[in-house]
């Protein structure tokens, strides 16, 4: 297994993007890392790329192929691949790009992830996430995705004492953060009385817990560690990555306050790298809910199991804090196109080790983590990335 | 200079509750605070756009001494005419007594075409075509059941006598913002409008208010505290205020004119309803910013300037006389008189 490093990162704005089509946001961000990176699609040997539902939101499958025409990498017929694991479909392009360099079969790989969400009306868009859960016991019973959070945070407030104040740290943090980075679809700051006062959503999360619908493009350049120096001064290594899977059906699991896939995950990444959790810098973690937050950062080993409430509501995870999560703005604030969110985050800790993160950058950030979920936590990828 | 000769309004005097109508769909009361409105205007059982037009244009007539036989054009805006093909425009031209030597027709563009109307009628003015243009824009406004626009879609209408004699308003400039954004729409056939959600939002109702506002200032060189009122489309409580404030107007500036949290969005009514609630209490001189929106999707603009001839028209029936005189009834009869109920066999 080689050393893996990312040379190129590209992001387009993230929000309601009217005027973009998928092809549209797929090619800006690929351009912009080819760019980033300083090579050319000469260059390239394979695309990944994550997307959860384009065929349920832009009616369009088969994209990869479509997202290689429309950067230019046809003449080389280089293979191009779709990877789809609902919410995580980023995270897992990820890892099999770095798998395909790290095995050695590719040398320059591309990685990207979008979501095109606004083309349907929000009950469409809806009923499309919703297909990140089990149709046959979940959906069919008019689950909904707010839904299957609301009862994790009911029962994580029951056994734990986690209260919506606590919630509503995460969701006024997160805005804060996103505040301060150009490409989030949310740049405004909130109170804890606005959180708390928002339309109901799903009991007990209120509008601001919920991340909202985006589109958005995201895209990595990765190449051997040992090649990296040709391209960049600040490459960033992939020191990790893993994934794992769990029940699809909420009602499955042992214990919803915690999702067995993110453990399981991010005990083997720590393995592969080698490090524990209190030696991660800053972790990008998936927020889709607010109480998502909270449960990833007590599975991921930042807190004790129960103290992620606490956490919030003692700055821990602000980016000053001893924890610094969502430094982007996370889902919440830097919004949620599913399959684009796996390589954001990746895109978002690239950027914060090599200190371009301006405003909200982690000081002396060297190791930094992210988390990405599918579904209710049916499938999780976690990556850590090191300063070489 | 061309003006508003005389203008009337008429708004129907049943209400109906957006909590009443959230209600019977099981949802959160907070739905009407949320859009702004808390009761919508719902025309009664014999009330169609022909009847409503009509009495606001007797209303206009009512406030000045103009011949009717004088009114060389007469204009309907609505999306929702009585028919199909047969104009509104000539109902309402022999019910004030208008006619024969006139020319009309009915406009449909969403929510601006009373306001398109009140343009071609300067226009046939201006130019000396005709001596009086009357212009309507009124609606009986469809909301599917249950669909959002059910708690906002109401009726109403206004009508302005356009001329260049006794005009108690000058209108110095008028300018149009148009685009092709497919934002609302209803088919031919199809008894209830379908919608983009939030599509109606910025990519539609405020690109296009913001760029016509801008484009209007920029073209008469003015700013927004050089007006005493300011009317904006109203298709929910919030719009309006929330594109006054991108503009620089305040509330004091737009309270006047903003109706819709209390008789609904009265669709090609909402605009004219609003400049007439405002011409209502206006005094000479006072300066009046209106920009009309209309899905599909354009907006109109106008700069007006009140003269001392606002003294001399009969004042009544007022637009808050409207208001005020209200009949709240529950969704049964408001199903009822909207006929979404039909009797076996009708």
């Amino acid at each position: 297994m080689r050393d893996v490093a990312v040379i190129g990162v590209g992001i387009t704005k993230f929000g309601e993007l009217w005027d973009k089509s998928l092809r549209d946001l797929t090619v800006e961000a690929g351009l912009k890392a080819i760019q980033d990176a300083g090579i050319s699609s000469d260059d390239i040997d394979a695309l990944y790329g994550g997307n959860m539902s384009s065929g349920l939101f832009v009616n369009q499958e088969h994209i990869a192929a479509m997202i290689a025409e429309a950067t230019g990498l046809t003449e080389k017929h280089i293979p191009a691949t779709r990877v789809e694991d609902a919410c995580a479909s980023g995270g897992v392009a990820l890892r099999h790009g770095y798998m395909s360099v790290a095995s050695g079969i590719h040398d320059i790989v591309v990685v990207g992830g979008v979501e095109k969400m606004t083309d349907v009306s929000p009950s469409l868009a809806t009923d499309a996430l919703a297909t990140a859960g089990d149709q046959e016991w979940e959906a069919f019973f008019g689950m909904t995705f707010p839904g299957l959070y609301a009862m994790i945070a009911r029962r994580h407030m029951h056994e734990y004492g986690t209260t919506k104040e606590q919630l509503a740290k995460v969701a006024v943090k997160n805005h804060h953060n996103g505040s301060m980075n150009p490409n989030a679809h949310f740049q405004n700051e909130i109170s804890i009385e606005e959180a708390l006062s928002a339309t109901m959503i799903a009991e007990p999360l209120g509008l601001f817990d919920c991340s909202p619908i985006s589109d958005g493009a995201a895209t990595l350049i990765l190449c051997p560690l040992e090649r990296a120096k040709e391209f960049t001064d600040k490459p960033v290594k992939i020191v990790a990555s893993a994934q794992a899977s769990d029940t699809i059906a909420l009602h499955s699991r042992n214990d919803i306050c915690r999702m067995d896939a993110t453990i399981a995950a991010a005990n083997l990444a720590y393995k592969q790298a080698n490090l524990r959790p209190k030696d991660i810098d800053l972790a990008e973690v998936h927020d889709c809910f607010t109480i998502t937050e909270i449960v990833a950062i007590e599975d991921l080993g930042f807190v004790k199991k129960g103290d992620g409430g606490k956490a919030a509501e003692e700055g821990l995870t602000q980016i000053d804090g001893k924890m610094p999560v969502n430094p982007s703005g996370g889902l919440k604030a830097k919004g949620h196109p599913v399959g684009a969110t796996g390589v954001a985050q990746a895109v978002e800790v690239v950027t914060q080790l090599r200190g371009e993160a301006g405003k909200r950058q982690v000081k002396d950030a060297e190791i930094g983590m992210t988390h990405n979920v599918g579904g209710s936590g049916a499938t999780c990828a976690v990556h850590i990335f090191e300063v070489v | 200079m061309v003006g508003i000769v005389s203008y009337g309004a008429y708004v129907p005097r049943y209400r109906i509750e957006a909590n009443e109508i959230a209600r019977v769909w099981g949802k959160d009361e907070s739905i009407g605070k949320g859009l702004g409105v808390f009761t919508k205007s719902v025309p009664g059982p014999d009330e169609d756009v022909a009847t409503i037009s009509v009495e606001a244009a007797r209303n206009a007539m009512k406030k000045c001494s103009v011949n009717p036989s004088e009114i060389g054009a007469v204009y309907v805006g609505s999306e929702s005419h009585p028919y199909a093909v047969k104009p509104t425009a000539t109902i309402v031209a022999e019910a004030i007594g208008a006619g024969p030597h006139l020319t009309a027709a009915d406009y449909e563009f969403a929510c601006k075409a009373g306001t398109a109307a009140i343009q071609t009628c300067m226009g046939l003015v201006d130019s000396n075509m005709i001596k009086y243009g009357l212009a309507i824009g009124s609606d009986t406004s469809q909301g599917a059941p249950g669909d959002a626009l059910e708690y906002s879609a109401a009726a109403g209408g206004a009508a302005f006598l356009i001329g260049k004699e006794n005009v108690i308003a000058e209108i110095n400039k008028t300018y149009s913002f148009t685009t092709d954004t497919p934002d609302f729409w209803r088919r031919e056939g199809e008894k209830y409008p379908s919608h983009g959600g939030r599509f109606t939002g910025e990519p539609a109702y405020f690109k296009h208010i913001m760029n016509c506002a801008k484009g209007l200032l920029e073209r008469i060189g003015t700013k927004p505290s050089d007006y005493k009122y300011a009317v904006f489309h109203q298709p929910n409580g919030k719009f309006p205020v929330k594109v006054g404030k991108m503009l620089g107007f305040t509330n004091d500036q737009i309270k006047t004119g903003l109706l819709t949290p209390r008789i609904g969005n009265t669709y090609s009514g909402s605009t004219p309803l609003g400049l007439a609630a405002i011409l209502d209490v206006a005094s000479p001189n006072d300066r009046i910013f209106a920009v009309s929106y209309g899905s599909g999707a354009g907006s109109d603009g106008f700069d007006i300037t009140v003269t001392e001839k606002i003294m001399e028209i009969n004042g009544n029936p007022t637009v808050e006389s409207f208001i005020a005189d209200s009949k709240i009834i529950d969704y049964a009869t408001y199903v009822r008189y909207r006929k979404k109920l039909h009797l076996g066999g009708e």
